[in-house]
């Protein structure tokens, strides 16, 4: 296997009319993060440990239901401030990725909560060290060299 | 992040803007799938979900090959570089989580509240 790490990160930022204690709850108590975390319908979940305080580790493990791939989730939880309703909030935590037995990446999220009027700006930042080709479980049939090619490209940038 | 041209990436986000889109780049992300395997899960028609994956396409996302009658797609990986390809697929799950949480939070909204 050809070893290679490309780095990326992006942000997505929302507006919720819930204040930011409401949103930091759906993060921190267990059964609500429940409701929406996940891989969605596509992906039956197989496992879960949560241990929502700095220095405790979530895991996750599910199986996406068209290709039997299962897809582990482990983090470490780095820095927890609650908000409350004016003052802001984060949680950051370290992850590393599975598909299968293999390892595709290392990365660090950092989720804020800012108040904004009576409702929240949530800000996620994600930064992602993306191992070896991320060869997601034999999609690639025909383009190793392409792919190769694009991480020279990306190594070069 | 890389020195992509802004154009592709703006085509590569806007053709994220949507739901179904991202539904669909989310299931790529596991491995290729047919149009079929695509549509299966959406509520829509199985032109519905080609005019979203015409879209897919038209961005440089998505690629598809036609093999007799079935027509298998996949992530693009001439067009994308693995940065991209990585930031598009946990970008997609993160969308659709947020669709969820968002929804959850309008849900459980408690009297009073705004």
């Amino acid at each position: 296997m050809s070893r290679s790490v490309t780095h990326a990160s992006f942000t997505i930022t929302r507006r919720w009319s819930a204040p930011p204690p409401r949103v930091f709850a759906a993060f921190a108590d267990p059964a609500q993060k429940a409701r929406w975390f996940g891989g969605g319908d596509a992906w039956e979940p197989v496992r879960h440990s949560f241990d929502f305080r700095v220095g405790g580790q979530e895991q996750e493990s599910g199986r996406w239901k068209k290709t039997g791939v299962v897809s582990h989730f482990s983090c470490f939880y780095q820095d927890i401030v609650p908000p409350t309703s004016d003052t802001a909030g984060r949680i950051i935590y370290s992850y590393v990725m599975h598909l299968d037995a293999r390892k595709i990446s290392v990365s660090q999220a950092c989720i804020e909560l800012i108040p904004d009027g009576d409702g929240t700006k949530f800000i996620l930042t994600e930064y992602g060290d993306y191992l070896d080709g991320y060869d997601d479980a034999g999609s690639r049939e025909h383009g190793t060299n392409a792919l190769m090619d694009a991480l020279e490209k990306t190594l070069a940038d | 992040m890389n020195n992509e041209p802004a154009q592709h990436l703006d085509r590569t986000f806007a053709a994220l803007s949507d739901p179904t889109r991202r539904a669909m780049v989310e299931r790529l992300a596991q491995g290729p799938a047919t149009v079929s395997e695509l549509a299966a899960p959406l509520p829509m028609s199985l032109a519905g979900a080609m005019l979203h994956l015409k879209v897919l396409e038209e961005s440089g996302l998505v690629t598809s090959r036609k093999v007799g009658r079935v027509r298998t797609c996949r992530l693009d990986p001439q067009r994308l570089s693995l940065a991209e390809q990585w930031v598009a697929g946990r970008r997609a799950l993160w969308e659709r989580r947020l669709d969820r949480l968002g929804a959850f939070l309008d849900a459980s909204k408690p009297d009073g509240e705004a």
